[in-house]
């Protein structure tokens, strides 16, 4: 069973391919692009393979449209990070920028056209509390105010609450390592830190070696519980590759970090399905010597999760096991996250929390079930 | 041409069932709905439109439905669709039609970042054109379909559709949307006014639409050329008065009534600057409708 969205794979393998659309497939790709969020992704490849004129003129305004957003969005993270290095100027030790924050920071490869809604920052462990007290005292206000969700956050997960600043909005996390401190993979934190680099226009501010950025990643993608931007997480994955690809020994230096840093096995699923949808360069070899190469039964299983997963962003693509194979990992990222020791006490204490939460609203008359729901993702 | 008021009754609510495409200046949508009471206030609204036979790209798809459940039979419920998402929350069943054009509109405000988009009527007499932003109670609305009834071209009523290359204005030609009081003055004012449904209780009051005259949607290929931009305020007993707006004023207030001034950047900046360069900038307070349409006149005279 394949989703319905060769298209819009098509487009973003292969962006020349686009010339060749008609108007009612382009009817599909764009609503695709726009709900898994890479309609900016396409308008930017367009505009760099020369093809933008031949695009019809509505799709072309879409997408113009679309990187008008992306380019505020870009705007809003520079400033952000203006504001955060006055924050955090007092802080010892490295900041560094993960994910969205990283890319628009450097200007790097998946940058062009992309989305974001929040700011990813890791600091060390040692550095956690300080950082948070500065964040504070520069207006970020800290959500789950409940003693049993601040206690699963610094107990247990690799960030705190996320943080949403009082006057811009902006919602940050502050992580102090790419896994949950009770995550069935540990990986550490440390090497990380020692391969960052300091960024030239915000020197506060570091962002991972390259190889790190292709195994966080990677890591993100495959531990997370959510997948409407699935897609464009993988695209993401696939634009550091092929931008790290033309160096020398790329794939044996990015082999040996996945190793040291006990990633391969998310490595694995990323190089798997990063070459499988979107045809990136991975030479065979070594996708077969990655360090974590899960066992063949397994890795069937995971293809029949993993693929409908990818393709729950819009109901034209979605088939009829993407519903349950997101259910299903979401679970599985759940499972990943802690061992069932504290897994099991972790949803019964939810479920319980949010019937009786469930309760207080529905005799109070309020209509906030949706956060009341957000929280069990924690 | 074929027009959708051509269409029979069944006809059109069986198109729309399966989805009826809708030009509207720049954008084509798809519409989809099984509520006779949209199906009709389209039909009766947009009759003058063109027929289009569907197929090929939509800017958006847009539907209009039942919300399902035990709501369907107490108290019914609808929402709004754009695509697979659900912008709003649900409205009673009453404000099914109204529903659609606020759906509609927000299709474009909140998507259409290729253009400058302001909370603003835009009318058009000798070529050249009036904007009217309007903060809500200004007498915005009342002003247009009044103008509108007496021959102006109406481009748009609640978006102003500004090019970001030569300045130019998009005509949308949809229905004039009215809220209480105005809808029985403008009844007063011209017996041929064409309302669909009334809608009661809505957040905005009583609502109704004004179908736009046959030459504003026979324009609607035409882009307009902006020559003022007028905030109007009705008062009542206000004596009719038109005079010049600073144009660094004119300009903030311009820039808080574009729905994306700020996303656009440097370019909302640029696009402001250049409507408030080229345009002559008014305050006008009015309680008397007949007196304020001869300023307008004047205006373009």
């Amino acid at each position: 069973m394949t989703p319905n969205w060769d298209r819009l794979l098509l487009a973003l393998r292969e962006p020349q391919a686009m010339t060749g659309f008609d108007a009612a497939t382009w009817d599909l790709v764009v609503r695709q692009a726009t709900a898994a969020g890479l309609l900016g992704r396409l308008g930017a490849l367009a505009g760099r393979s020369g093809v933008r004129s031949q695009l019809p003129t509505a799709v072309w305004r879409h997408m113009q449209a679309m990187l008008a957003v992306a380019e505020q969005q870009q705007r809003a993270v520079q400033w952000e990070l203006v504001q955060l290095a006055r924050d955090l100027a007092d802080l010892d030790g490295p900041v560094v920028l993960l994910k969205g924050a990283a890319y628009a920071a450097a200007s790097l490869p998946p940058a062009a056209g992309r989305l974001f809604s929040d700011i990813d920052l890791l600091v060390p462990r040692a550095q956690l509390d300080a950082a948070e007290a500065a964040l504070m005292l520069g207006g970020w206000v800290g959500s789950h105010h409940s003693a049993y969700d601040q206690r699963y956050y610094r107990r247990w997960m690799h960030e705190l609450p996320p943080m949403t600043h009082i006057r811009r909005r902006t919602v940050l996390d502050l992580h102090h390592n790419l896994l949950p401190t009770s995550a069935r993979l540990k990986t550490p934190p440390e090497p990380i830190f020692a391969a960052a680099k300091p960024l030239a226009q915000f020197p506060r501010f570091s962002i991972p070696d390259a190889l790190d950025q292709v195994l966080h990643s990677a890591t993100h993608l495959f531990h997370e519980g959510e997948w409407e931007h699935g897609l464009r997480d993988l695209v993401d994955l696939d634009a550091l590759l092929r931008a790290g690809a033309v160096e020398a020994d790329y794939w044996d230096r990015l082999l040996a970090r996945a190793e040291q840093l006990n990633l391969g096995k998310p490595l694995f699923y990323g190089l798997r399905y990063c070459s499988q949808l979107l045809e990136t360069p991975v030479p065979e070899a070594v996708i077969v010597y990655c360090s974590g190469r899960p066992s063949a039964v397994a890795t069937r299983l995971m293809d029949g999760l993993f693929v409908p997963a990818f393709a729950t962003a819009h109901p034209t693509c979605r088939v009829r096991l993407s519903g349950i194979a997101a259910f299903g990992l979401y679970v599985r990222s759940h499972w990943l996250r802690m061992p069932l020791r504290l897994l099991l006490p972790h949803l019964t204490y939810k479920a319980w929390a949010g019937a009786t939460e469930g309760l207080r609203e529905s005799s109070a008359g309020g209509n906030n079930r949706r956060q009341g729901s957000r929280a069990s993702i924690g | 041409m074929l027009t959708l008021g051509s269409l029979s009754t069944t006809d059109f609510r069986k198109r729309l069932l399966a989805g009826l495409s809708l030009r509207v200046g720049p954008f084509r949508y798809q519409l989809r709905s099984d509520l006779p009471r949209v199906a009709d206030g389209l039909a009766k609204m947009y009759a003058d439109f063109p027929f289009d036979g569907g197929g090929g790209f939509h800017d958006f798809h847009a539907r209009v439905g039942s919300v399902a459940g035990f709501r369907r039979w107490l108290r019914p419920q609808v929402n709004f669709w754009w695509d697979a998402h659900q912008p709003f929350k649900p409205l009673p069943a009453s404000q099914a039609y109204a529903l659609l054009e606020w759906g509609m509109n927000w299709c474009i405000a909140s998507q259409a970042h290729h253009y400058l988009l302001l909370h603003a009527a835009v009318l058009e007499c000798n070529d050249r054109c009036v904007i009217l932003p309007g903060d809500p109670g200004a007498g915005k609305s009342t002003l247009t379909a009044a103008l509108m009834l007496s021959g102006w071209r109406l481009l748009s009523d609640e978006l102003t559709v500004v090019d970001r290359d030569d300045g130019s204005i998009e005509p949308l030609a949809r229905p004039v949307s009215l809220k209480n009081e105005s809808i029985d003055v403008i009844r007063a004012f011209d017996s041929r006014a064409v309302f669909g449904e009334t809608a009661r209780d809505t957040h905005k009051g009583t609502v109704s639409h004004l179908k736009p005259t046959q030459e504003s949607v026979a324009g609607v290929g035409k882009r307009g050329q902006p020559a003022h931009i007028v905030f109007p305020r009705w008062q009542r007993g206000a004596e009719t008065k038109l005079s010049a707006r600073p144009k660094a004023d004119a300009f903030m207030h311009l820039a808080n009534h574009a729905f994306n001034y700020s996303l656009l950047g440097r370019l909302g900046f640029e696009l402001c600057a250049n409507l408030v360069d080229r345009c002559d900038c008014w305050d006008f307070n009015y309680s008397r409708l007949e007196e304020a349409l001869r300023s307008f006149e004047q205006l373009v005279a």
